[in-house]
Parts: C-alpha cells; structure tokens; sequence
C-alpha cells in the first residue's frame, strides 16, 4: 500500500505527471476574477470564500480522470487488481494520492491568494480549516467518479457530469464555514456538516468505487 | 496444490465463448492453449486470474496463487527498470529484484526509465515482474510478442526453473518455447455454441 503510494507521489513529480495542474489553475482564477468583477474591494471581500472554494474545486476536477485512467491504459489497474491488496485499499491510496498532489497544495495556496480578494482577515483562518477539511471528500468523491467511468475513451465528459452534482454539498458547507468564518459569524454548524460529509464519503464512498472498479475491469 | 478447472464457461460481455472445459494443472507443470485468434483464450486466463466471475463451472486453486501477465506489460514509462521491479516486489511482499534482472538480461538497463526502452526490452521487464510475485502458477497471455529468438529461449529457461522449482504455468502462445514436458490444450472444441442470457449481466 505505501509502495502504491509512493510510486503515484513520484510519478505524479515526474514529467509529465501533472502535479501543479490544479494548483497552476486555481492560481489563474483567484488572479482573473479581481480584473472580471473589478477592483471594488467591498465586493471582492464578499465573494472571496465562495471563489476560494469554487477555484479549488473546479481544480480538483480537471485532474480526477487521472487517477485511474492512467494504470488502466498500461495495464497496470489489471495487475494491482490480481495483487495481494484489497480493492478498498487500492482506491483509498488513489484518493489519498490526489489528494496529496491536488488538495493539500490548494489548501496551503488559499489563505496566500486570499489576499489578491481581499479576504477579511477574519476569514484565513476558516478558508484554509474549511478547505483542508473538505477537499478530502472532493478527492474520495472525484476518485468514485473516476472509478466509474474509468476504460471509457474520453470520459471526462462523463466523469465531470457525474461527478458535479456529488460535490454540491460539499462545496454549500465548506463555502458556508468559510463564508460565516469571514463575516465573525458562528461557524460550527455547517463545520459539522462539512465534518460529516467528509468522514461520511471517507467512510462508505471507497466500497463503492472498488465494487464499480471491479465492474469495469471485466 | 493443483489448479483445477470443472467445466468452466466463460463470458465475453455476457456471451459465453469457451464452455464445459475442464483439466488440472499439477505443480512442475505446464500447460500450452491454443486456438485460433478470438477463440477466447484471454477470457479465459482472465477469469482464471480472477479478473471477472466464471459464467458456469468452478476454479479451484486460483486465487491469491496467480501471477497474471496480459498483453500490456503494466509498466510505468518515467520511471526506471529498477523502480518498475522494485514498486511490484514491495506490492508482493518480496524484496528480491535480483534474480529477475538476470534471468531476463536486464543488466545494464537498471537505470533507464522504462519509457526509452524498446518493445521487447519491455516485454522482458514486464516477464521479470512475474518473477518478483513469489507466486506458484503463472497465468501468461502471449508472453513471447516481440522477443527475439535470444530473449525466447531466455524466457523458456525461466519458466523451466520455474517448473522445476514447483511452480506451474499456463501459457497461451503460438509458437513453440521448446518446452518438452508442457501438455497443449486446444480451445477450439470447446467453442461455445450460441445461446441467450437470460440474466442481466450487467450487475453480477
């Protein structure tokens, strides 16, 4: 399982491997959106979590058909499935995995591109803990997404569509803990709802992507 | 132990291709299929390694005791032959890479990335892998596409000790390794004859 682990890290700082993918593109938005909504900094404060948390989560999309497709092309998925490692624990390291290169980046990237939004000062606190708790969920559920549609040519279409509606609540919560962290407001209930959803998918959401991965592995 | 196969059907998409097949494979041995192409011999190494369920029949025997190499070699190309073998010994729990690098004349190529190697280069890194698995029967889908004569009778010679050393293998190939001892199965009698599911596969 390390060894799974390990080899994706280094594959994925390889060229060619994608690691920044996410990160160079969340970097684009949060730097785009002050010259497309203009420097009103009122506005900008207003809207700064909620276009955190979009950036990151379209970040995290465009590299989810990754995860698998990949292995699956080479042959290598074939292979790890006839190895002694159980499904489960094949697609939790894939998740962890994008999770390490995409997730944890952007989580560490927010609070320095806050400032191009003028983020209230209040609010780096609660973007960086929202986003460092709910991009795991986006990587479980981006991972089942890409188990699903994994051996289709080109399924990113599929992948994206599928997977969008999946994220809403993740995205509603978190925005929310961000959102209500910036303003001073109590945060601890969509922080428990964010909380849940994430250990809920953590949970249940790596049996179901095994269970399609061997599906579509016939 | 022996692998055993009890009137075994198996199903490509849900249409069944090979049925009522059956035979045993014994330690130190080795079994050759044959049969024209997409008579179903890859369905069946599939099912047989575990990849998808038996359409009727039972396999004994299997399981956790296969090392399965399909018609891609499973490499990943920006890393180097060294790190290929290593990350499949770890996946198995071994940690000898060894052996393998020599029995298939991997000298010299440890640190090339896997990527700049040639065609049969890499079928031989792939072939290696199985010997890194510490796994008794080998389950091996064409295993001789682009050797050379060279790297062939190499190749033979490792799956003869392989033999020798209580291992057991079962081959789908065309052309003649040279193992005298191995039985030769052919498929082609045991062609399915057409039928109609009535289950949704789908799901199974």
């Amino acid at each position: 399982m390390i060894a799974l682990l390990l080899r994706d890290l280094r594959l994925a700082v390889r060229a060619g491997g994608g690691f920044g993918l996410g990160l160079a593109f969340f970097l684009i938005v949060t730097v785009l959106i002050p010259f497309g909504v203009g420097p009103e900094t009122g506005l900008l404060s207003r809207i700064a979590p909620g276009i955190l948390w979009i950036g990151a989560l379209l970040a995290c999309l465009l590299s989810l058909d990754r995860i698998f497709a990949l292995d699956w092309e080479d042959g290598s998925l074939d292979l790890l499935a006839t190895a002694p490692l159980p499904m489960e624990g094949i697609v939790t390291i894939k998740a962890l995995a994008h999770w390490i290169t995409t997730g944890l980046p952007l989580v560490l990237a927010a609070p320095a591109l806050g400032v191009l939004l003028s983020l209230p000062p209040s609010g780096y606190l609660w973007v960086l803990v929202s986003l460092a708790l709910g991009t795991p969920a986006l990587s479980v559920i981006g991972t089942f997404g890409a188990a699903l549609t994994v051996g289709l040519k080109r399924g990113g279409l599929l992948l994206s569509i599928l997977v969008l509606p999946l994220y809403v609540p993740t995205l509603i919560f978190g925005a929310e803990v961000a959102r209500r962290g910036a303003e001073g407001l109590a945060v601890q209930t969509p922080l428990l709802m964010l909380a849940g959803i994430s250990f809920g998918t953590l949970a249940l959401l790596p049996f179901a992507s095994a269970a399609v991965l061997r599906i579509n592995l016939r | 132990m022996n692998l055993t196969v009890r009137d075994l059907a198996v199903a490509r998409g849900g249409v069944p291709v090979l049925e009522a097949l059956s035979f045993t494979l014994a330690p130190g041995r080795a079994l050759v299929l044959r049969g024209p192409n997409g008579s179903g011999k890859t369905t069946l190494l599939r099912t047989i390694a575990g990849l998808q369920p038996a359409f009727e029949g039972e396999i004994e025997g299997a399981g956790e005791r296969i090392a399965y190499a399909a018609h891609s070699d499973g490499l990943k190309s920006m890393l180097s032959v060294t790190e290929n073998l290593r990350f499949w010994a770890q996946v198995f729990a071994q940690t000898d890479i060894e052996p393998a690098l020599d029995a298939f004349d991997l000298r010299g190529l440890e640190e090339r990335m896997a990527g700049t190697l040639s065609a049969g280069q890499k079928r031989r890194l792939g072939l290696a892998r199985l010997m890194v698995t510490g796994r008794p029967v080998w389950v091996l889908d064409e295993p001789t596409v682009s050797l050379d004569t060279a790297s062939v009778a190499r190749f033979a010679e490792a799956v003869r000790r392989h033999l020798a050393e209580g291992g057991s293998a079962l081959l789908a190939t065309h052309i003649d390794l040279g193992l005298g001892e191995a039985q030769v199965l052919d498929v082609t009698p045991f062609k399915a004859a057409p039928r109609v599911s009535l289950e949704d596969e789908a799901f199974l």
